[in-house]
């Protein structure tokens, strides 16, 4: 009663609001993944960003150094889980490379038009995820419906729905079967347009989605090129860079498709060369599969590429190839070399530094991730909190690249 | 290069482009060379910012892509970091070089392309090499508190420590590694083409030492100084008899096979006990 004296609280009568720092991740549904980024706000405006990245580093390339070529391979599906073929094809290209391997011309049509099915498979992931992020339900659900199709068909061709493993080096796996090719054509000709037009429509012109992405994060031409943007973050930006075009690996030379460029380069054209891309994805597959000759689907080269099945059966010879290239595994001449694919994230690089032996003595793996994710801060300086997860959907990053 | 055969991406082709940007390093260069269709510039440690500044100011090579850096432990220098460049407008890529080793830092590139900073910082968190004046040089793959440089070669594998959820403590716990089975590692290296360890059988080839050194080699220069006595009798190949002497039949009786042994007798039984067995049978083997 008597003598009770009030602490006084030191910041009563403070007017000023002091920066606040909060965790956005780990654990996040929109940070894509286990991202955790450290973000210094002021009210409701970001000032600061740290991601924090590493939270799902399996040390792959420490891995890949420990395993031969072959064994290394399915590395890459977990590396990327979103667009796995893309991920291997980056190394099988770099094997093929340093050997100096012709790939048969069937083998390089099936990858191009699974590199593109990839992509679309990819983007359905993005654009869906990107709409859900900013606050609309349908959309994704109908793009799951798309993405479960592709995931189908690589079931058909390799056996797995995600992990394919189906581009050797040297090849594919296995060649696919004529039906597969015709269902994939029918895709292509009838839900694919249908789903994919009728989920967009709901979307390009939604007022609410403009206003989330529209003017969010622009990047400048310059500071595109500076951060080392990649994939459709630099096309968005007005810069037409297609590692497919500028310098075509596989059958692409011999593909016609168009670049899509943004003329902002805000979250909004960001996404919205994502949904043209598919169309150009589409329309690649349509030349693939009409031109896609017979053939075998792997190089003749004995030393690098295993025998079939019934081959080892009856051939001493291939008994023997058989043994060797699932044990020792093949040797790959000593040199360095970096391939960089166009991923549908962006540029992904394999660089891959051989000792002459059967086993890579360096795999470094450039993810698209990395630069844009360091970019991040940049891009989001003086936005909203909630502009942070437009930012990072239209980043498109997923963290088994990322982190690797 | 011989035929391009494979089907991996195909940059511009510009006439002599290695000799022209090696021309422009002059000094800062160590050596360039083109293997694979790649361009590989080695350059100066101490230079790796000032040459990377000329290409991209002047050659066009206007983005960093990425930074990887390589082991080789018997080196002096035991890093490589190595830069990849990419021309956008010259459709081109190269890769620049440099040496470091762990006390040796390298200039830092973050004062040209801002992405830099987390390609060093890579670098520095799987190799430790340095990156002088990289404002940020934190740890960024790694845990935090991460202690070593994983990528080295001389890191085990499996690392040093794990971690678990602790039920007993309701937290998760920092252990060090320890396998139920050791990692194994298979060497399907053929024996023919340089296998780095013993063959099974062959230990007592590969441990025999070099014998001692003699003073005075040993030589035969002289029959007599041989060994061998006095030639033989000239008549000592010449055979006795036509064949070898025909076996005589005697009445002596020759030993014979011992004849086979019998089962073993029976062993006089037990006295009994106060139990359960039988016990009138041979003792069953090994009892």
């Amino acid at each position: 009663m008597s003598g009770l004296t009030l602490e006084t609280s030191p910041t009563t009568g403070d007017e000023q609001i002091t920066n606040y720092t909060i965790n956005f991740g780990p654990q996040h549904p929109a940070a894509h993944g286990v991202l955790r980024m450290v973000m210094e706000l002021d009210g409701e405006i970001i000032e600061r960003i740290d991601p924090h990245i590493g939270l799902l580093h399996r040390g792959t390339e420490k891995l890949i150094e420990h395993k031969t070529y072959l064994q290394a391979l399915p590395y890459f599906d977990r590396l990327d889980y979103c667009s796995p073929l893309a991920m291997e094809h980056s190394y099988v290209l770099a094997i093929e490379k340093l050997l100096n391997l012709e790939v048969p011309i069937r083998a390089q049509y099936l990858r191009v038009l699974f590199a593109e099915l990839t992509r679309i498979c990819n983007h359905m992931l993005n654009i869906g995820s990107h709409v859900m992020d900013v606050g609309a339900m349908t959309p994704n659900l109908w793009l799951f419906e798309i993405r479960e199709d592709c995931l189908n068909f690589f079931e058909r061709a390799s056996g797995a729905r995600m992990h394919s493993a189906w581009f050797r080096p040297g090849g594919v796996h296995q060649d696919v079967p004529l039906k597969l090719l015709t269902d994939i054509a029918d895709w292509l000709d009838t839900r694919l347009p249908e789903l994919f037009e009728d989920a967009m429509s709901l979307v390009v012109d939604n007022r609410i989605f403009k206003q989330r992405n529209v003017d969010i994060a622009i990047v400048s031409k310059d500071d595109a090129v500076r951060w080392g943007f990649s994939g459709p973050m630099i096309r968005a930006a007005g810069i037409p860079w297609d590692i497919r075009k500028a310098q075509p690996y596989d059958v692409y030379n011999r593909m016609d498709f168009e670049i899509p460029v943004g003329t902002n380069s805000d979250c909004y054209d960001r996404f919205m060369v994502r949904v043209e891309e598919v169309r150009q994805s589409a329309r690649i597959m349509k030349q693939c599969l009409a031109e896609m000759p017979e053939g075998p689907t792997a190089s003749s080269d004995q030393k690098i590429v295993p025998p079939k099945r019934g081959e080892m059966k009856q051939s001493m010879e291939a008994l023997i190839h058989h043994f060797k290239l699932y044990t020792e595994g093949f040797h790959v001449p000593a040199g360095e070399v970096y391939v960089a694919t166009e991923s549908p994230k962006g540029e992904f690089g394999v660089f891959l530094v051989s000792d002459g032996s059967n086993k890579p003595y360096r795999c470094k793996i450039r993810p698209t991730a990395f630069s844009h994710l360091q970019a991040m801060d940049f891009m989001s300086k003086g936005h909203m909190l909630p502009d942070a997860t437009a930012i990072l959907g239209a980043i498109d990053v997923v963290f088994g690249e990322c982190d690797r | 290069m011989a035929t391009v055969l494979h089907s991996a991406p195909k940059i511009a082709e510009i006439d002599g482009i290695a000799a022209t940007l090696s021309g422009a390093l002059g000094t800062m260069l160590l050596h360039a060379k083109e293997e694979h269709g790649e361009i590989v510039l080695s350059v100066v440690r101490e230079n790796v910012e000032d040459a990377l500044r000329l290409l991209r100011d002047e050659h066009g090579y206007q983005q960093l892509m990425e930074i990887a850096g390589v082991d080789y432990p018997a080196r002096e220098e035991r890093f490589d970091v190595v830069y990849m460049l990419l021309s956008l407008t010259k459709n081109h890529r190269i890769l620049v070089k440099c040496r470091a080793a762990e006390n040796t830092p390298v200039p830092t590139v973050t004062t040209l392309w801002p992405n830099a900073g987390w390609l060093e910082r890579e670098v520095f968190d799987m190799y430790g090499v340095l990156f002088d004046g990289n404002t940020d040089l934190r740890r960024i793959l790694t845990d935090y508190g991460f202690e070593g440089h994983p990528f080295r070669k001389d890191f085990p594998l499996t690392g040093y420590q794990e971690l678990r959820y602790s039920e007993d403590e309701k937290r998760v716990v920092y252990e060090p590694v320890e396998l139920a089975q050791d990692l194994r590692s298979f060497d399907f290296m053929s024996p023919w083409e340089g296998a780095q360890y013993v063959l099974p059988g062959d230990e007592k080839a590969a441990e025999q030492p070099a014998p001692p050194p003699v003073a005075q080699p040993k030589t035969t220069d002289k029959p007599a100084e041989t060994g061998a006595g006095k030639p033989a009798d000239k008549a000592a190949p010449k055979k006795a008899s036509a064949g070898s002497p025909a076996q005589k039949r005697t009445a002596k009786k020759e030993p014979a096979a011992p004849a086979p042994t019998e089962d073993r007798p029976a062993r006089k039984p037990r006295a009994k006990k106060a139990g359960n067995e039988g016990g009138s049978g041979p003792a069953p083997e090994g009892s």
